[in-house]
């Protein structure tokens, strides 16, 4: 299968450390790794708390955000038992309005974000260009302590009087203000809201200063990897969108603590602003949530096609177009408001169809003539083009105000953009775990459990979001808490929640999967997929500072072009000036 | 080559333009959504139908290219693919094309945007049916609506019930004549929405939305508050019943005569709670009841 060629004399030969072996001693800066090897420092759980290595902060992100994601999936649940049936009584109306909000508050602000650029951007950017850590190791801690913190905040609201926060995950004002909503639940959420907000700033900063100015030798930005590239958009977003979040945040907090009226009608202010601000922040969210996403997918497919990306550049300015063009569709979700130009800003909703049709386009480029094996991450990948296809083309039609007159609000939105958060953030997510996890653990995952997983989370996602694109036509509002029986509603809601309860089944799949392959490992090696990318080159997991040799990076595909010299990536594009494919000295590691 | 595909690719643009016009003309199918009940909600519907109609055609061809593709490349045998990438005229096709897609929708889109938006002036005579507007003030509020007829002096309020006789206030409007809408809030934002006019629209503090409804025939037609407004936001209902317009009138002169007129406030700013409450006003079971803190907000 894999052609074995001789390395090149110009790398030096592996250490005879194990890459497992090292300690927290080596985490000063210049550590060389064998000397600290062996080095009994504090163990375990100490070890682990006060790590600053990208990959030890990147997995306790990955855990955290997912018992969060698990946290969310069980809340959906009892919303969809509640909604089964009609005047319905599983929970009572505020119960449900606290479920909804924390749901929608931790799948997107606790859990989409933090697993992606917290937890996989985190422990595969700085391996994807060969970096030995993030920039800013220390920063990266902060960031995880923030949004551990502030997770732990917004969560604590459950146990005080009043109950969590209940306006929904936009906390429209005036219903988040002091008078309609005031309880200590309000304010922890949106103490939450600043802790995890900075805790993104600072990872964006992270990301955008590791991806600048830590490089290997020959990994240019047009050598990237697409993930990579995909991040470093990403973290300008963040930069751009959550400083608006925190201050609107702060404002609110001013409003309801400090006799500020910036968003109350009585004190001359105005509660459409907190819209305008926070989807100033919540457009843009929207693509921080899914652009790393996409930048998985754009991984596993050409490594299971064992093509390269169909069209690199192609890809990478379809990225950037859709983050351009994220800044100025914010009042698409205000449609209905009536305070805002329709016509520019359905324009720009629209405008952003063409580069993700770009990326479709890319996607089934790279598969085209391939050799395409469906191991479990090409599953969810697969899995996840139909869903965001299926998203996509409902977004376009949400575009358009008149047909957005007519669902706004109303479970065909509710459709649409879960079809569009699950097929990203969760097969996306999953495509991406199951890709990296044997870079990360060392150990490999049982295909069948997770052919398991992929299947029944496939059917149970179609099964319970379809309906609802009937219901929100029938004239099902959102965020309701029950509905009358002469509605229509009920048959379209039954099926809707068995399709729930099939997708929270699949996780059960995935749990007997980690646990199965934890407990007889099969080793993954360091290359277990024949990979493209820099991150397959090094050991699994990868030793402390990531590499003790790189191979020449003369494409995107420097492990493919190593491991395959007859069908080395050929360059049909370089930087202007820069002589094309030219071999640079390359010794030792990087740090 | 690239040059010559040109021709094709513009009966392509020429097919994807005509094919909603051709629907048009024709029984559009509902794809699950309403026909329309009013003359604007069935603009939205041609809109809807013809839009989701080119989302199938296309979305339909990127699914089987998908599909082929998986099916078609599987791997079946250890054999290493070409290794090619990057071809600037198919990047380019799929570039522009979508871009001529997308202007299309867009054209459509703001051609019908106009028609579901065009209000006439307030108190004027509509010039395709000659009959005057009937101006109706919505006043949403935790949780309820009250719906004033200031040319009629009548006023009809309601708060909503917890429980399943729960059915709302309702609005009475003369079929096949334009009604304008001024619709406001007194507390927080709700959403006006009715399924079968294909239309809804915030009632927000601080802001007054006018729009115009022309429903088509007689009957009854379920409302619900769609914006999520609080603890009650779920029994937010209401319904607008369209009567003939002699009906109407009749259906005023009784609502006068119970005792249903204006409240003092003004139109729009009164709540049930500063006037003695009209008839038809029903409270909250007692066990469900808060204390409506927002009423003495609409007096400040
Ligand atoms: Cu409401």
């Amino acid at each position: 299968m894999t052609t074995t060629v001789e390395r090149p004399e110009l790398l030096t030969p592996e250490p005879a450390g194990g890459p497992d072996a090292h300690g927290p001693g080596a985490h000063g800066p210049g550590g060389a790794a064998p000397e600290h090897a062996h080095h009994e420092g504090p163990s375990g759980i100490v070890n682990w708390l006060t790590s600053t290595d990208h990959k030890v902060i990147g997995k306790s992100y990955m855990i955290t955000s997912l018992v969060l994601f698990f946290l969310a999936g069980v809340m959906a649940l009892v919303i969809r038992a509640q909604l089964m049936e009609p005047n319905s009584s599983v929970v009572s109306y505020q119960t449900y309005n606290e479920l909804f909000t924390m749901h929608g508050s931790l799948m997107l602000y606790l859990f989409a974000g933090p697993f992606a650029f917290g937890g996989l951007a985190n422990y595969i950017v700085p391996l994807q260009i060969g970096a030995p850590d993030m920039a800013f190791p220390r920063l990266n801690a902060l960031s995880y302590w923030l949004y551990l913190g502030g997770s732990i905040t917004m969560l604590s609201g459950f146990l005080v009087a009043g109950g969590a926060a209940s306006f929904g995950w936009v906390a429209y004002a005036p219903l988040s203000n002091a008078t309609n909503s005031p309880g200590a639940g309000a304010d922890l959420w949106l103490m939450a809201l600043a802790l995890t907000g900075f805790s993104a700033i600072f990872t964006g900063v992270n990301l955008v200063a590791t991806i600048f100015y830590l490089r290997a030798p020959g990994m240019t930005m047009f050598r990237m990897p697409i993930f990579t590239w995909n991040m470093l958009v990403t973290a300008i977003l963040i930069l751009i969108a959550f400083p608006v979040l925190f201050a609107a945040v702060v404002m609110l907090f001013c409003d309801r603590h400090f006799g500020t009226h910036i968003f109350s009608v009585q004190g001359g202010g105005s509660p459409i602003l907190w819209q305008q601000l926070f989807w100033f922040f919540g457009h843009p969210e929207v693509y921080i949530l899914a652009l790393p996403y996409f930048g998985m997918v754009t991984e596993v497919i050409p490594v299971f096609s064992r093509k390269p990306l169909f069209g690199y550049r192609g890809m990478v300015f379809a990225t950037m177009s859709i983050a351009a063009l994220s800044t100025g569709v914010w009042a698409h979700h205000m449609f209905t408001t009536g305070v805002v130009l329709l016509p520019f800003f359905s324009l720009l909703s629209y405008l952003i169809a063409v580069p993700t049709g770009i990326k479709f386009f890319n996607w089934i480029g790279t598969m085209w003539r391939g050799q395409i094996a469906f191991a479990v991450p090409m599953l969810f990948s697969i899995g996840f083009l139909f869903a965001f296809l299926m998203g996509g083309v409902t977004g376009v039609l949400l575009a358009s105000p008149p047909i957005d007159f007519m669902t706004h609000d109303t479970y065909f939105v509710v459709a649409h953009f879960h079809q569009v958060l699950v097929g990203t953030a969760v097969f996306a997510a999953f495509a991406g775990f199951y890709f990296w996890y044997p870079k990360m653990f060392g150990r490999m995952l049982r295909e069948s459990w997770g052919k398991l997983h992929f299947w029944s989370l496939f059917v149970g996602f179609w099964v319970c979001y379809t309906p609802q694109y009937l219901l929100g036509l029938h004239g099902m509002p959102r965020r309701i808490a029950t509905y009358a029986p002469d509605t229509g509603w009920t048959t379209l809601n039954v099926i809707s929640t068995v399709g729930a309860f099939i997708m929270g089944a699949s996780f059960l799949f995935f749990f007997v999967n980690l646990v199965v392959s934890w407990a007889r490992p099969v080793p993954a090696g360091s290359n277990p997929w024949d990979g493209h990318t820099l991150e397959w080159f090094t050991t699994s997991p990868p030793p402390h500072h990531n590499y003790t040799h790189l191979p020449p990076i003369r494409s995107e595909r420097p492990t493919w072009d190593y491991n395959h010299p007859e069908h080395r990536t050929v360059i049909t594009h370089r930087t202007p000036g820069a002589p094309p494919d030219q071999p640079k000295e390359l010794t030792g590691a990087p740090s | 080559m690239y040059r010559a595909k040109a021709p094709s690719r513009r009966l392509l643009t020429a097919l994807l333009v005509a094919a909603p016009l051709v629907l048009a003309a024709c029984n559009q199918p509902s794809y699950g959504a309403s026909r329309g009940a009013t003359t604007q909600g069935q603009d939205t519907f041609k809109l809807w139908s013809a839009m989701v109609t080119i989302g199938i055609v296309i979305g339909g061809i990127v699914a089987v290219l998908i599909l082929w593709s998986v099916f078609r490349y599987r791997r079946r045998s250890e054999e290493m693919p070409k290794q090619f990438h990057e071809n600037v005229p198919i990047e380019i096709l799929y570039t522009v094309l979508p871009i001529i897609i997308v202007g299309f929708l867009f054209a459509f889109t703001v051609l019908t945007e106009n028609n579901v938006d065009a209000t006439v002036a307030a108190g004027a005579t509509v010039t395709s049916t000659g009959k005057p507007v009937v101006d109706i003030t919505v006043t949403a509020f935790q949780w309820g609506w009250r719906f004033d007829y200031p040319g009629l002096n009548v006023g009809v309020a309601g708060t909503t019930t917890h429980g399943p006789d729960n059915h709302g206030p309702q609005m009475v409007v003369p079929a096949g004549q334009t009604v304008q809408i001024t619709l406001v809030s007194d507390d927080v934002v709700h959403g006006f929405y009715v399924r079968d006019f294909n239309f809804s629209r915030y009632a927000q503090p601080g802001v007054t939305n006018v729009f115009d409804l022309t429903v088509i025939h007689t009957g009854t037609y379920d409302g619900q508050c769609t914006q999520f407004c609080g603890l009650y936001h779920s029994d937010m209902l209401f319904s607008v019943r369209a009567v003939t317009p002699a009906g109407f009138e009749q259906w005023a002169s009784s609502e006068v005569a119970a005792g249903n007129t204006l409240q003092a406030a003004g139109a729009g700013a009164g709540s049930s709670a500063s006037n003695t409450p009209p008839p038809n006003t029903r409270q909250y079971h007692s066990n469900a009841a808060p204390a409506p803190s927002t009423k003495p907000k609409a007096l400040a």
